[in-house]
Order: C-alpha cells, then sequence, then structure tokens
C-alpha cells in the first residue's frame, strides 16, 4: 500500500462525515461502517470525491450471524487506483430488511448482490433483475446461511425408468459428522463432567 | 409484395458448447444476426466450496482452492494462504516467498497458454493449441515434481511452501525457459499478423477505462483498456517489489489488445522466473515457517523433537487457531484480481471465507461487452475475458 492506512481512515472519515457510525484500522485495512440507509450516497460520495476515488467495486458479499437481532453483514470492498488504496464498508440487516443497492453506482454490483440474494436471501432494493444466480432453477432456501445444513435437502439423479433427472429428498448412508476438535484445555466455555472445580482456586 | 415478418430470436448458447469454455448457458436474444440481450446462466458448477470450507479446519480447505480456477491452480492458494497469514501474523520464510513467486508464475503461463492458444481456437484456429497444450503440459510436469500432482497441487501453505524444490528441478525449470520463448515467438507469427484472426479480434470488444472500473474488471482487462494497473506492482506482495518486469498495456481495450497483453505477459512471467531461479541458487534455508504452532515440523525433526511431534498431532487433528478478525488478500491471478476476504472467529475453522473471482466480475459484463456486436463475435469475446467456471461458480 502507498499510504499509511491511518491517513485513509481519517480521509475517509472526513468524507463521510456522520454518515460513518465507526472507521477503523486492523491489519492494515481500513472498515468503515454506515448506515443502511445511507449506503448509496455513501458509495456515490467515495467514488465522486476527487481526493478518494473509490472507482472500482471489487466485491460485495453477504455475513451471517444468526444470534444477532440483524443477522446479516453486508461487506463491501471498494478499490482506489489512483491512491492505490482499499476500503471495506459495512451495513447490517435483517432477513426482512432490505438494502438500498449500489448497482446504479457501480453496474459491476449487480451479480454480486445477486449472488448475496441467493445464497442468504439478503435482499436490495433498487435492484434491476433480482434473480438466483448461483443455486439450481427452482431452489428453495439459502445455502450460505448457518442454519443451512451442509448436506442440503434435495439431491438429484437420473432416473432410467422416467428417462429424465428427478429430484429427491437427501438420504444419507452416514449422518453427517461435524468434528469438533477444539481443544478442551483452552478456550472452551462449557465445563466438563467431572471438570466442574477447575476454575476454582 | 407482402409485408416481412420480422421477429427476434431467441437461442441458447450451451450449456454444452466447445467455445462456451465450460458449462455457461448464454441465452441471446438475436435481431437477426445482432444481438441484443445476453443473459448468461451461471452456477451449473457450482459446489458451495464456501459452505464447505467453514467446515474445515484453515489447512483442510486449502485444497479447495486448487479447484476454482483450475488452469492456474496455486495463484488462487497464494491468496489464500496470504490472507491466513495476514491475520495469524505468520512471517513466510524468504525461500518459500521465492518459490512461491516461481511457481505462480508458471501459473500464469500455465493460464495464458491456455487462454491465447483457445482464444484462436474460438475464432477458428486450430494449431496454437496444439502447439502451446505440449508447453503447458511440461509446466504441469513442474508441478508435480513440486508438489506431486499435476493440477490440485495444495502446495503454497499458510507459513510457506510444502516442501523444498530439488536442484535438479529449478535447474529443469531454467532450461525451460529459452525453448518456451521460441514457442510463444512460434505463435505470435501463428497468430499476431494474421488476417482471420485479426478481423475476428480488432474492435471487438471495446472496454473503456472508466467501464472497466465501474464494472470490477481487473488484471488484463483494465491493462487492455490502458492503465498500468498490477497487483504485483502496485501493492507488491512476497518479493514482487525487489525484481525487475514490465506492464504491458493496450489503448484499445478490445480484442486483440488483451491478446497482445497476455503474450507479453508471458515473456515477463518467463523474466520473472529467471530472476527466482537465479536468487533460489543463492538463497537456501527453511521454506515453510519454523512458528511450530502454523505449520508442522519437519520429518527428520520429528523422530528426534517430543515438541515436534506434538506440534505435528496437535496440527493435523485440531489444526491452528486463527486469531479473531477479518482480513481481505488479493494476489494478480492470471485472469485479474483474486480476492479471499476471510472472517475468523478465533476457532480452529474459518467463520467465512468470500472468494472474489475475477471471471465472476468479467462474464456479469457479458450483455454490456456483446450487445450491438454480431453473434459470431460472442465466442470471441468470451474467449478473450479469459473465464474458467471453477471459479466463476465456486
Amino acid at each position: 500500500m502507498s499510504e499509511a492506512p491511518n491517513e485513509l481512515a481519517l480521509a475517509v472519515a472526513g468524507t463521510l462525515g456522520a454518515d460513518a457510525v465507526s472507521v477503523n484500522v486492523a491489519y492494515g485495512e481500513v472498515t468503515a461502517v454506515v448506515a443502511r440507509d445511507r449506503i448509496v450516497d455513501v458509495v456515490t460520495r467515495l467514488r465522486d470525491a476527487p481526493e478518494l476515488a473509490f472507482i472500482s467495486i471489487i466485491d460485495v458479499c453477504g455475513v451471517d450471524y444468526p444470534e444477532r437481532p440483524e443477522r446479516f453483514d453486508v461487506v463491501y470492498h471498494l478499490l482506489s487506483p489512483s491512491r492505490n488504496a482499499r476500503l471495506r464498508l459495512k451495513v447490517t440487516t435483517g432477513e426482512e430488511t432490505p438494502v438500498p443497492s449500489i448497482s446504479g453506482v457501480f453496474p459491476g454490483a449487480q451479480w454480486f448482490e445477486r449472488e448475496a440474494y441467493d445464497l442468504f436471501g439478503i435482499l436490495f432494493t433498487g435492484h434491476p433483475e433480482l434473480r438466483r444466480l448461483l443455486t439450481d432453477y427452482g431452489f428453495d432456501g439459502h445455502p450460505l446461511r448457518k442454519d443451512f445444513p451442509m448436506t442440503g435437502y434435495v439431491e438429484v439423479r437420473y432416473d432410467d425408468i422416467q428417462k429424465r433427472v428427478v429430484y429427491e429428498p437427501v438420504r444419507l448412508n452416514q449422518e453427517f459428522r461435524n468434528f469438533d476438535f477444539l481443544s478442551p484445555w483452552e478456550g472452551t466455555t462449557y465445563v466438563l463432567p467431572g471438570d466442574e472445580k477447575v476454575k476454582t482456586n | 409484395m407482402a409485408e416481412a415478418q420480422v421477429r427476434n430470436f431467441n437461442i441458447n448458447f450451451g450449456p454444452e458448447h466447445p467455445s462456451a469454455h465450460g458449462v455457461l448457458r448464454l441465452v441471446l436474444e438475436l435481431d437477426g444476426e445482432v444481438i441484443e440481450r445476453v443473459d448468461p446462466h451461471i452456477g451449473l458448477l457450482h459446489r458451495g466450496t464456501e459452505k464447505l470450507i467453514e467446515a474445515r479446519t484453515y489447512l483442510q480447505g486449502l485444497p479447495y482452492f486448487d479447484r476454482l480456477d483450475y488452469v492456474a491452480p496455486m495463484n488462487q492458494e497464494h491468496a489464500y494462504c496470504l490472507a491466513v497469514e495476514r491475520l495469524a501474523g505468520i512471517v513466510v520464510p524468504r525461500r518459500a516467498q521465492i518459490i512461491r513467486v516461481l511457481y505462480s508464475e508458471i501459473g500464469r503461463i500455465l493460464s495464458h497458454m491456455l487462454n491465447v492458444t483457445t482464444q484462436a481456437m474460438d475464432v477458428g484456429a486450430l494449431t496454437p493449441p496444439l502447439w502451446g497444450f505440449e508447453e503447458r503440459e511440461k509446466l504441469m510436469i513442474f508441478y508435480e515434481r513440486a508438489s506431486g500432482s499435476r493440477m490440485h497441487a495444495a502446495y503454497f501453505r499458510p507459513g510457506g511452501v510444502h516442501q523444498d524444490l530439488p536442484d535438479q528441478l529449478v535447474a529443469d525449470i531454467e532450461a525451460w525457459c529459452d525453448p518456451f520463448l521460441k514457442t510463444v515467438d512460434d505463435l505470435d507469427a501463428l497468430l499476431s499478423e494474421n488476417r482471420i484472426f485479426k478481423q475476428r479480434n480488432v474492435d471487438i470488444g471495446i472496454v473503456s477505462l472508466e467501464d472497466a472500473w465501474k464494472w470490477g474488471f481487473s488484471g488484463v482487462m483494465v491493462r487492455g483498456s490502458g492503465a498500468a494497473w498490477d497487483l504485483r506492482k502496485s501493492q507488491p506482495y512476497e518479493i514482487y517489489g525487489e525484481l525487475d518486469f514490465d506492464i504491458p498495456v493496450g489503448k484499445n481495450g478490445d480484442c486483440y489488445d488483451r491478446y497482445h497483453i497476455r503474450m507479453e505477459e508471458m515473456r515477463q512471467s518467463v523474466r520473472i522466473m529467471r530472476q527466482c531461479i537465479a536468487l533460489l541458487k543463492v538463497e537456501k534455508g527453511p521454506v515453510v515457517t519454523l512458528q511450530g504452532k502454523f505449520a508442522p515440523p519437519r520429518r527428520a525433526e520429528m523422530k528426534r523433537s517430543m515438541e515436534a511431534l506434538i506440534h505435528h498431532f496437535k496440527l493435523y487433528t485440531e489444526g491452528f487457531r486463527v486469531p479473531e478478525g477479518e482480513a481481505y488478500a488479493a494476489v494478480e491471478a492470471p485472469k485479474g484480481e483474486f480476492g479471499v476476504y476471510l472472517v475468523s472467529d478465533g476457532t480452529n475453522k474459518p467463520y467465512r471465507v468470500k472468494i472474489r473471482a475475477p471471471g465472476f466480475a468479467h462474464l456479469q459484463a457479458m450483455d454490456f461487452l456483446c450487445r450491438g456486436h454480431l453473434l459470431a463475435d460472442v465466442s470471441a469475446v468470451l474467449g478473450s475475458i479469459d473465464i474458467v467456471f471453477g471459479e466463476v461458480d465456486r
């Protein structure tokens, strides 16, 4: 990177003003949390501010935290070639609250938003065609949510009698196993049976 | 005279079409032979890589990256390793950095060789793939000799690379460089001034620089439109900052410029490889970090050291933990900016991995690129934006 991330964070905070809920630097990367309703205005200003010029959209993606009241983060990555800098923007949203689409500002965001809709069920308003993108035609559910099972709900096979591909509920010969290898000696919150006295001094 | 009945045609291009480069279904709306709308239907190769990685440890997640852009596997692993290393604060030894750069450039040649020759095949030439694939095969053998696998290498690991390169292999790679440049020249002679090739590619699929940025293009797609933007130069990682190489830049932003850039990048890659080989001859030392909490010990050490044995056991059962946080690491993959956005919750498994594939951003602009062109230009444009479905569909 051509400049200290702190300088960029200051410049971003200056441009966004009250729209930025927080601007912080971690691992040499600048992250700004902004209000959901202001996102279109924010990216427009970041793009048009001559000293920032975040003119390229790198990525839009969702992150799911099911235990939060607003369970999704929508994370935007922007790139400024003239400043040689990257910026991460974050907004939070719930299952039913839509996020304004930034595809009017960056046409390149269209598919990324479609993907976030497809895989997480995040809704975007003002998107030209918010259809499923990666999953099968007629797919039900949003596979990247944490509560969606890894093995899914339906499987397909070719049926030799009907001479076509048929959809059937998933049948597992062995239950899906999720091994928990996290060491019980450090970092656990639960107490092992017979180990109640471990935390007492 | 009866009034002519004019109607638009809808045709399906793919999913099984030789110049769709895999499983792409394009729904084309045609007015005569002129394209009015392109609707790419992707996802036929969707395997849920991101979901699968969430259920595996950091090391187990690595091989999935080989299977994204399977024509240049190690470049993808590289981005993932950089992201993990940034979060965990792992320092990569110098020899490992040189090996990584060497193999990233081999990957670049693998990818460009495939792309340039199949772009020629898409517009009707059959000889270039036959010549080019011979060189690819030799490169894949270098992959195999380093990692044991021609394609799915799993060779770059968080902390370095899996094994050291034997001296003979380094010498063989060096010996490969000169004959390869001759092959590139032969391809150049075959294609660059070829009348048919130029008719099919010049002024096709023009992208202005402003549009290229807006659509999220990267790599050859922005360089073809005139921006000297290459992450190896602008945001150098590993030892790229100290290497000497040029960034070819186009001026028209059409398919023909992009072809020329790829040809020149292959020559520049050879130049980088030569510098890496020279460095490898003098830089000896470990090829993986000595921080035992992240990288397994060498086999010989395990025979003697109890601590090494414990580290080995812990790394291959629990895996290593990455501190809580998030990082976005990008590399200049052959096709453009390949990025990994990694969210860690402090356990041994990634909480979320978002794979930012360059081909995904390029393919979504098909409608924008092809509108108003002729039907035959679709395959030329598709060939020049260089897509591989492993990474588009993930």
